[in-house]
């Protein structure tokens, strides 16, 4: 992983002391709440229901045991001995005292951590694959370019007051796990005919209260001139989005208000001035920064048979066929850590597990784990001979829950329990799907299934692209529950539409239930969920979830 | 007399900055002003007879490509921020310089806090008019909080990576 030389450090360093500076004039009084808010917000410090939250950056999802353990600590010291990983693959911590921030951010900046940009109107953490460096599908490591455009983005001069937050994401393998037609920019890598590296550029997707697919604005944008391009952009947008009102400034109302094409005229105008200037990557830079993500020291391994383990172990087999993906190097496996036990809210982590999976990371993976979109934690690189002893340790220490890409693997924001803009309870509603769900045959047999909940329009959770996303609305002060089907994610990304009329809390199980009911009645043979929806259409759905006796 | 922050120290303030309202027969010969760029565009020639050095000011919805024509006459641009969390004009400014290679003054005014004059420097402002009930011997410090920098801007056009 990237390993910060003096001038990161020094940048970090410099960071802490000026946040300290900040909160104290604030603390003084010398600084007002208007004030402070974005100073705050740039630094992942937000006010919520019952107390400060903190964000803390984890660059494109990747994490050091090192890092893990110190965010344990920090878990167990200024906080109730838990973490949340967000779906920006960002850590949250939802009780530290406000006074401590300065503190827990100078510890962090110990092991190479921030928290710059978490939050606020500039630049956010560039997402991407959680199996980047590992997909047997990749076309690129994508995470030299995203650790690029860390570097171009931290403390951005000209794009502290963007109009609202942007967010980047990079893909670089022939299936898109990063989502990026939902992002303000998408990166896709890919060749070109003579084998050259470029970025196919999508911009102007997100979710929220309008919720649109990305454009896709550029075919190919050789890799020397992916930063400058990027400065074109957002130049474009800081310039022209609009400030008048919050819930139009994001950049997918620019790009559709100006349309695609005109919106990419002006980029490509903009960019004129900067192409080529000082801006422009090297092949030295891309060099350097690469040779931090090279393969760890793979031992020479074949791939195992696990036949006989899965006979003899069913839970293991059943673990195993969900929450192990195949590796490029043989005899290698990815595993996803699921922080989705029932009673656990979705992505929350405790101090011990934190440090447990430290221990994981550094028996098993090199000592590097990811963070992933999802909200669950990835070791990428097990020895698949070491597998079935790997899942034991897990099974002890509530990793093993056997539920990834299945409908209790559900997505969550924190909702009104936590967040002061929710409209409904998230957490609640997501354990009692769980708990409905809770049959494992059942569970495997319907199989593949995203399942979102947002407790807001604003949409954390992704619900428009969950194959069934549900949506906390506020009904004259009531919290009810608005159902959508047909989300997707990947290079046919989809956005759901809405079910029809909203449910009551307590409903919702049954709801989930009667659709679910109803896809497997019709499914075709090795039929999806979203196959089936995408097959029959909403219609026969709708009558059957609000048909008046079933 | 105010006081301003003008290449990394704080000095008196020779301009008079004129409202969007003001006339042109209100204008003192001999005063150098920094007119709203509505007044600069209809009495441009009139404005230059002045005795008094004339300068422009921009709102944050006024486009520095407007300008483009006049720049070498302008000794001084100000640049408008009505509220410290509207960006626009830290793109402006960077137009000016990098695109334009404008060298004069580049001012901010309005909403201007210590917490944004590092980046603001970044990007081409070189005079500061600190909001008045803020203490501008504190906001100066600033202007050194961070020691490196990743991208090229306008102070130092190469970014780290061709520098490490």
């Amino acid at each position: 992983m990237y390993i910060y030389d003096e001038y990161d450090q020094k940048i970090v360093d410099e960071r802490v002391k000026q946040f300290r500076d900040q909160t104290n004039r604030y603390l003084a009084g010398d600084l007002t709440e208007d004030e402070y808010r974005p100073l705050r917000l740039q630094n992942g410090v937000y006010i919520q229901r019952y107390a400060p939250m903190l964000r803390i950056a984890v660059p494109y999802g990747l994490l050091s045991s090192k890092q893990l353990r110190k965010l344990a600590s920090i878990a167990r010291n200024y906080d109730k001995g838990y973490a949340h990983v967000s779906t920006r693959q960002n850590f949250q911590f939802n009780w530290p005292e406000l006074e401590d921030i300065p503190d827990i951010l100078a510890e962090l900046a110990t092991v190479q951590m921030h928290a710059i940009q978490t939050s606020g109107n500039c630049i956010r953490n560039t997402t991407t694959d959680q199996f980047a460096g590992v997909a047997k599908d990749e076309v690129i490591d994508p995470r030299a370019w995203c650790e690029i455009i860390r570097q171009w983005s931290t403390f951005h001069p000209e794009f502290h007051h963007l109009p609202r937050k942007f967010k980047i994401a990079v893909n670089g393998a022939q299936q898109d796990r990063a989502v990026i037609e939902v992002h303000d920019i998408g990166l896709e890598a890919i060749r070109n005919s003579q084998g050259e590296l470029g970025f196919k550029v999508y911009v102007g997707g997100g979710l929220g209260r309008t919720p649109i697919i990305g454009s896709l604005i550029n075919e190919f944008l050789p890799w020397p001139h992916l930063l400058t391009y990027l400065d074109a952009i957002v130049r474009v947008y800081n310039r022209y989005g609009r400030r008048d009102n919050k819930y139009k400034a994001r950049i997918k109302i620019l790009v559709k208000a100006l349309t695609p094409e005109i919106f990419a005229e002006k980029v490509a105008a903009e960019w004129a001035n900067a192409k080529d200037g000082p801006m422009t990557l090297t092949e030295a830079e891309v060099k350097r920064i690469s040779s931090h993500f090279i393969a760890p020291a793979y031992k020479q391994l074949t791939d195992i048979d696990f036949n006989e383990i899965d006979q003899q172990h069913p839970g293991f087999a059943r673990w195993r066929q969900q929450n192990t993906r195949p590796h490029k190097q043989t005899g290698y496996i990815a595993v996803t850590l699921s922080l989705k036990a029932t009673a656990t809210p979705p992505g929350d982590i405790s101090d011990k597990q934190l440090d447990a999976a430290a221990d994981l990371a550094d028996q098993y993976s090199f000592g590097e784990a990811r963070t992933t979109h999802q909200q669950n934690i990835v070791l990428a690189d097990v020895e698949q001979n070491k597998l079935f002893e790997l899942w034991q340790q897990m099974r002890e220490l509530g990793f093993a829950t056997p539920n990834i890409g299945m409908l209790t693997n559900i997505i969550s924001c924190p909702g009104g329990d936590f967040c002061s803009l929710a409209n409904a309870k998230s957490i609640p509603v997501a354990e009692a799907i769980q708990r409905r769900f809770d049959n494992l045959d059942y569970l495997f047999d319907i199989g593949e299934l995203d399942l979102n909940i947002s407790g807001c329009m604003n949409a954390c959770s992704h619900h428009h692209i969950g194959h069934i996303g549900i949506l906390g609305v506020d009904k004259k002060g009531q919290e009810f529950y608005q159902i959508s089907l047909g989300g997707n994610t990947g290079y046919n990304t989809a956005l759901g539409s809405v079910l029809g009329p909203s449910f009551a809390q307590e409903e919702i199980p049954d709801v989930i239930e009667k659709i679910i009911q109803f896809y497997l009645k019709q499914r075709h043979a090795d039929e999806r969920f979203i196959d089936t929806y995408q097959r029959l259409g909403m219609e026969p759905f709708k009558e059957h979830v609000y048909a008046k006796n079933n | 007399m105010q006081k301003i922050i003008k290449d990394a120290q704080i000095v008196n303030d020779n301009w008079h900055l004129l409202a969007n309202d003001i006339s042109l027969e209100n204008i003192a010969n001999c005063d150098d002003v920094i007119v709203p760029f509505a007044l600069w565009q209809e009495h441009k020639q009139l404005l230059q007879k002045r005795d008094g050095q004339t300068a422009v000011w921009l709102d944050s919805s006024q486009e520095i490509e407007e300008l483009a024509d006049d720049l070498t006459t302008l000794p001084l641009i100000a640049l408008e921020f009505p509220a410290f969390t509207d960006g626009r004009h830290y793109s402006s400014a960077r137009i000016l310089r990098d695109r334009y290679r404008y060298k004069g003054e580049i001012r901010a005014i309005g909403d201007v806090l210590k917490d944004q004059l590092f980046a603001m420097h970044r990007c081409g402002f070189n005079a500061f008019v600190v909001r008045a009930d803020k203490d501008i011997e504190n906001a100066l410090l600033s202007l050194n909080d961070f020691t490196e920098t990743y991208q090229g801007a306008t102070d130092q056009p190469l970014p780290l990576f061709k520098r490490r």
